[in-house]
């Protein structure tokens, strides 16, 4: 717990640096989308880490999120606050009808459910032209705005929604640590052992995945108040994948896990395209098709040395390599 | 206390429990015991609301239970401790205890929970010592004081147990059984114990019901079931000579 909190200045301190290291307002862009990702990624880690139940969905929780926002404040005129709130109900009902039956499933059975409603919401997005203007898309969404100012800026916006994921961290972290959050860990170990417990086994997975649809449900709206454009695209069931890898590999058994995958992943499309000017420099052709083979091995080879995700693995390295040294000597006896 | 009245369970198709008929008087040690495969941790998953009840009532203290959730038995006072030792081995120590305490932390709050968690040390103590520790790194030994602590936690009339000397070393086996059973005498807890381990079991026992393939064939004093010929051969593996010759 304390660590947790450690960590949280941690972050703090460097999302807070980030735009005097970084002037150009489309690497500052590119941070607001992992700040994005890695809000949907804790909730995620609640779900799949925590109380062990796995969403193939997510995205479309994100996509009633961010559709919500823009037809409620494009077509309705919405205050977009109040937009962002019909959002999340709009997901917690969507939950609550998918999470029920669905949560009775397990492992495999689960994941196709969850990625089968996540299919669904893609084809709605696509279809109900009337409603959500198809694969054109809705553009126009107003800019959020915070006491009367405006989110003019990508700096702004980028300082608004670390201060959010922060929020959302801190959040989860003291659930995770309350009684409640105790009970939720115990799903991931033996049910029948929880349910001896005194603990409503059913009821606090379908709790939880109320939450984690809520944080989804936010991210979605806040990209679309940064983008202010959507169309169905990025809310298809490819976008729940890469949810779900970014927490696999930032490790699934903690939070930590979860913001680290976000931030990695996030950013790693950007590092393989400043590849290609590094290879250029060579007069060699280096095409963008490579990126999908140096994605691929590093998730290949984290998931072979690192199974327990790169928090985990890097703590133990540490442990075994530098950390032995540091070690006073009547420790290690 | 407890009473089951012709229990009929069913996995599927199979029928496991056939018109099984037991009682529980308030402040014994009552044991069943059998074969593998009789039906004894069925008995008492039907008990504890974690396998549904086809036929038949189940009536704890003059209420029926049967087909309840097994979170709503545990406010009632009956705590299950599962078999093969279902610890949560990724919690520290004093995490599953708080997880045991889960149901008075919310009537009761921290400090209840606090208390109860001292007298497990005390009667644990080797959990005092370990309680930092991920339960997973402890022993079998341990591990089972601890799955016997967490049931506890919340201060039930009826414990259940299944097989609590299930890949035991002899000498931890007895150490549980004499907590089980000062537990009986000092707090007047009832206790409702599923063994494949007759003798012990007997040994702590008031009384014993012998269970064979889901039906109840026989119940008497533990001391007298000792004595019983058919069982000392059949589950003491004793004076099988005796009766062959």
């Amino acid at each position: 717990m304390k660590k947790d909190y450690i960590g949280i200045l941690v972050l703090i301190c460097c999302v807070s640096l980030v735009p005097f290291f970084i002037q150009n307002n489309y690497y500052i862009g590119v941070f607001v989308f992992t700040g994005i990702n890695c809000l949907a990624c804790i909730g995620l880690s609640l779900l799949m880490g925590y109380a062990g139940q796995i969403s193939l969905g997510h995205a479309a929780f994100i996509g009633i999120g961010a559709y919500s926002s823009a037809i409620l404040t494009v077509t309705y005129h919405w205050f977009p606050w109040f937009a962002i709130l019909a959002g999340v109900v709009f997901s917690v009902i969507t939950a609550l009808c998918i999470g029920i039956p669905a949560l009775r499933l397990k492992g495999h059975y689960l994941a196709m459910a969850t990625m089968g409603f996540g299919s669904i919401m893609h084809i709605v997005a696509v279809a109900a032209i009337d409603i959500t203007a198809g694969p054109s898309g809705i553009s126009g969404i107003p800019k959020l705005s915070l006491f009367g100012f405006e989110l003019n800026t990508d700096v702004q916006f980028f300082y608004f929604i670390w201060f959010v994921v922060i929020l959302g961290l801190y959040l989860a972290i003291n659930i995770i640590h309350s009684r409640e959050g105790r009970a939720l860990r115990s799903l991931h170990g033996s049910e029948d052992a929880a349910r001896a417990m005194g603990i409503h086994t059913s009821m606090y997975k379908i709790k939880i995945f109320l939450f984690s649809a809520v944080y989804a449900s936010l991210a979605g709206s806040f990209y679309a108040h940064y983008v202010n454009y959507i169309d169905p695209d990025p809310f298809g069931v490819m976008h729940s994948v890469l949810l779900l890898t970014m927490v696999a590999v930032g490790g699934i058994h903690q939070l930590w896990g979860a913001v680290i995958g976000a931030i990695l992943l996030s950013l790693l499309p950007e590092f393989l395209s400043s590849l290609t000017e590094f290879f250029d420099s060579f007069n060699i052709t280096y095409q963008t098709d490579y990126d999908t083979i140096i994605y691929g091995s590093i998730l290949l080879l984290i998931m072979l040395f690192m199974p327990e995700g790169l928090v985990k693995g890097i703590s133990t390295f540490y442990k075994y390599t530098i950390g032995r040294y540091l070690i006073p000597k009547h420790e290690t006896k | 206390m407890l009473k089951l009245l012709n229990i009929n369970t069913y996995y599927g198709l199979v029928h496991v429990l056939k018109n099984a008929s037991l009682h529980v008087n308030p402040g014994e040690i009552v044991t069943l015991i059998g074969a593998n495969g009789a039906g004894k941790t069925t008995m008492l998953r039907a008990i504890s609301g974690l396998n549904s009840v086809a036929e038949g009532k189940i009536i704890f203290e003059g209420k029926p239970i049967q087909n309840i959730n097994a979170d709503k038995l545990v406010k009632l006072g009956i705590a299950h401790v599962p078999e093969g030792r279902q610890i949560f081995r990724p919690m520290t120590v004093l995490e599953n205890l708080e997880l045991g305490g889960y149901l008075i932390h919310k009537q009761h709050g921290k400090a209840y929970v606090r208390t109860a968690m001292n007298s497990m040390f005390d009667l644990f103590p080797i959990l005092k010592q370990r309680q930092d520790q991920y339960a997973g790194t402890l022993s079998g030994g341990e591990q089972q004081m601890l799955a016997i602590a967490m049931a506890l936690m919340c201060k039930p009339k009826l414990l259940l147990l299944d097989e609590p000397s299930m890949g035991l070393a002899p000498l931890i086996v007895k150490e549980i059984f004499n907590t089980i059973s000062k537990l009986q005498k000092d707090n007047g807890l009832t206790v409702l114990l599923v063994e494949q381990n007759a003798k012990a079991a007997l040994q702590i026992a008031n009384r014993g019901y012998v269970m064979e393939t889901g039906r109840i064939i026989l119940e008497e004093r533990a001391d007298e079931l000792l004595l019983n010929q058919e069982v000392r051969r059949a589950y003491l593996g004793k004076d099988k000579r005796n009766i062959w010759e």
